[in-house]
């Protein structure tokens, strides 16, 4: 970098050829470090990933095989975990509800805030956006023990209202966040000029404002199916261990086999693989909309 | 969001028409305001009731006397009932008190010093590789999209499949130990857990950083580099006098946000190693108080809560950042 810089700025025009040389080499270096970079970066994100996806196709009696690479395939392990008393298809079934009902509810309330913070002008909005932003940063624990403790007063401990119910405290929040984010973005002068071209304010809304809507209001819904799919530390105590409501993080979390001595694990990974692949093929689809949703929302982890 | 940033000085025009324009204005505000609070209202009143209430509730039931601690009180000799008032007890319980080992009492402390080690640790670590990988991808035309899909993964996968990876990855016949070349048992003693523990943290909530630290490098413009370079700044130099500071705004709330979510972290360490091996925090330790003595455990989750409160509150106080500010702009940008 220094040599590089003498030649520039005392002997710019002396050798124009060896610059011209160095500087070529030097980006190709430069362009060797940031591949190697890429892959680095590519290695460490996907590698556990990776060992996730051949472990659940590894025979049972194979565990600890540790080969790096596919050995002992088998199909077997995906047909065990709908087997025996782990309850996996139901936990499935269960997530997608509390997922969709949350997810429904969470849109529906969290659109007109969203619209307010984007477009009208109204005292209080910094208030408004503070507490909103405070309580999606709200820890669950400061949730959990006194819903506990309500909910087994009022006999709602392992029913469905006591698992979507309490979700709406990080669904709705980060509901409001992303979708606001995205309002202020959209091109709104649209829908002045549809009516100015005679569209009634029904067909403005209906042919202008909702199709350019559509994908914030999508990634929105995938951000908060994504965050609810996810949650655990309310699903583990206010499900109370009853597999007819328990969500999928629970199953898996609990996921034994039929010897209680021996951990499951090529059984737990394929059910790992069903529960992330739907996810991570979402996620790469609307990678793109994902990482601005993210970036605006600040979502957590 | 403009309004957010204030409205903008009106121009200097003609003093009647302007006070005419200025009356309308604030007609329409005042319009807009009713509508404002009416489409707010509901997202207000429903997070009232599953945050505001449980929180309330939680603080009423913190100064009563637990059912499971009903009987009679050996200082006084009276009887007392589940549900008496007790004022501050669960909380000196928490804070002094002398109970045996192995009580959730006795582990207030540690799980302290559990939760504090963990967020300095990987929040440190977070920071410093999430820099690293924005910076690569930012420069990085080819294969952006690439590892922008590679790291959106680990942020896909639920916590408590991570943990199980993790727990079957950090077996002492695991993966870990057979690349390493290694016999460590992971999760048998201290710093092997705590260490497990992070790194799954670590390795799950890196792109989260990276991404709002690219989106910060993105705003930045090239012809800054470009004349940094002219002037003679090596790369050192540009990275601390132009990439550091401009994206300071962005990183400072990415680790605002990290720091909240690692103060209350519970998936990982309990459902990979139970707490033991003191990777008890103090989102375990409340959980497991739930099931001995239910108000003890809302004095603790009281507890926590405040002092994750504190702690926003200091951060935000010391770096001054602007949390809604930022985030204003980030929805703007």
């Amino acid at each position: 970098m220094t040599t590089a810089t003498q030649t520039a700025t005392t002997g710019a025009a002396a050798l124009p050829t060896v610059r011209r040389r160095r500087r070529r080499r030097r980006v190709n270096m430069r362009a060797v470090w940031r591949t190697l970079g890429m892959v680095l970066i590519v290695v460490w994100c996907l590698a556990p990933f990776y060992w996730m996806l051949i472990t659940s196709f590894r025979q049972v009696d194979f565990t600890y095989d540790n080969a790096l690479y596919p050995k002992h395939v088998t199909f077997d392990n995906y047909k065990a975990i709908f087997k025996g008393s782990n309850h996996f298809g139901r936990a499935l079934f269960n997530s997608i509800v509390i997922g969709v009902v949350v997810t429904l509810f969470a849109m529906i309330v969290g659109v007109t805030c969203a619209y307010a913070i984007a477009r009208l002008h109204f005292r209080g909005k910094f208030a408004v956006l503070g507490l909103i932003l405070a309580a999606s940063m709200f820890p669950g624990v400061a949730l959990v023990t006194p819903l506990f403790q309500f909910f087994t007063n009022i006999h709602w401990l392992g029913t469905y209202q006591a698992l979507i119910i309490p979700d709406l405290s990080f669904a709705l929040p980060l509901c409001v966040y992303v979708l606001a984010s995205f309002f202020t973005q959209m091109p709104w002068e649209l829908e002045q000029a549809a009516k100015v071209d005679g569209a009634s304010p029904g067909q403005a809304f209906r042919m202008v404002i909702l199709p350019l809507a559509a994908p914030g209001l999508f990634t929105a819904a995938i951000l908060v199916f994504l965050s609810v799919w996810n949650e655990y530390l309310l699903a583990s105590q206010l499900s109370n261990g009853n597999p007819n409501v328990a969500p999928v993080t629970y199953a898996i979390a609990t996921f034994s086999g039929s010897d209680p001595r021996i951990v499951p694990y090529t059984s737990i990974m394929a059910a790992g693989v069903v529960v992330t692949i739907p996810l991570v093929l979402v996620v790469l689809l609307f990678q793109r909309r994902i990482v601005s949703g993210l970036t605006a929302g600040g979502v957590k982890g | 969001m403009t309004a957010a940033t204030g409205q903008l000085p009106e121009q200097v025009e003609g003093a009647g028409q302007d006070r005419e324009r200025r009356r309308r204005r604030a007609r329409a505000s005042r319009g807009d305001s009713r509508l404002a609070w009416r489409l707010i209202l509901p997202t207000i009143v429903l997070l009232v009731v599953v945050i505001g209430y449980p929180v309330v509730y939680a603080v009423v039931k913190s100064m009563q006397l637990d059912k499971a601690d009903a009987g009679i009180n050996p200082s006084t000799g009276f009887f007392e009932q589940g549900g008496k008032f007790v004022g501050l007890k669960y909380y000196r319980y928490w804070f002094n008190c002398n109970c045996p080992n192995g009580t959730n009492g006795h582990e207030f402390w540690p799980s302290v010093q559990t939760t504090l080690i963990f967020t300095v640790i990987t929040v440190a670590f977070e920071v410093v590789l999430g820099t690293m990988m924005a910076m690569v991808m930012h420069r990085a035309f080819k294969g952006r999209a690439i590892v922008r899909a590679a790291i959106l993964v680990p942020w896909a996968i639920p916590t408590a499949v991570t943990a199980r990876l993790w727990e079957y990855m950090f077996q002492p016949h695991g993966v870990v130990n057979s690349v390493l070349g290694t016999n460590i048992i992971w999760t048998g003693s201290v710093w092997p857990a705590r260490w497990t523990v992070m790194l799954g943290d670590i390795w799950k909530t890196t792109p989260f950083i990276a991404l709002l630290v690219l989106a910060g490098l993105q705003v930045i413009p090239d012809e800054l580099y470009e004349s940094a370079r002219v002037d003679g700044a090596n790369a050192l130099q540009r990275f601390t006098a132009i990439t550091l500071p401009l994206v300071k705004p962005a990183l400072l709330v990415a680790v605002l946000f990290r720091v909240l979510d690692v103060l209350r972290i519970f998936d990982l360490p309990y459902i990979l190693t139970h707490g033991a091996n003191q990777t008890t925090t103090l989102s375990i330790l409340a959980v497991n108080e739930l099931r001995s003595s239910q108000n003890a455990a809302a004095a603790l989750s009281t507890i926590t809560f405040v002092f994750i409160f504190l702690v926003a509150f200091v951060l935000v106080k010391v770096f001054s950042v602007n949390v809604v500010q930022t985030q204003a702009r980030t929805v703007k940008a």
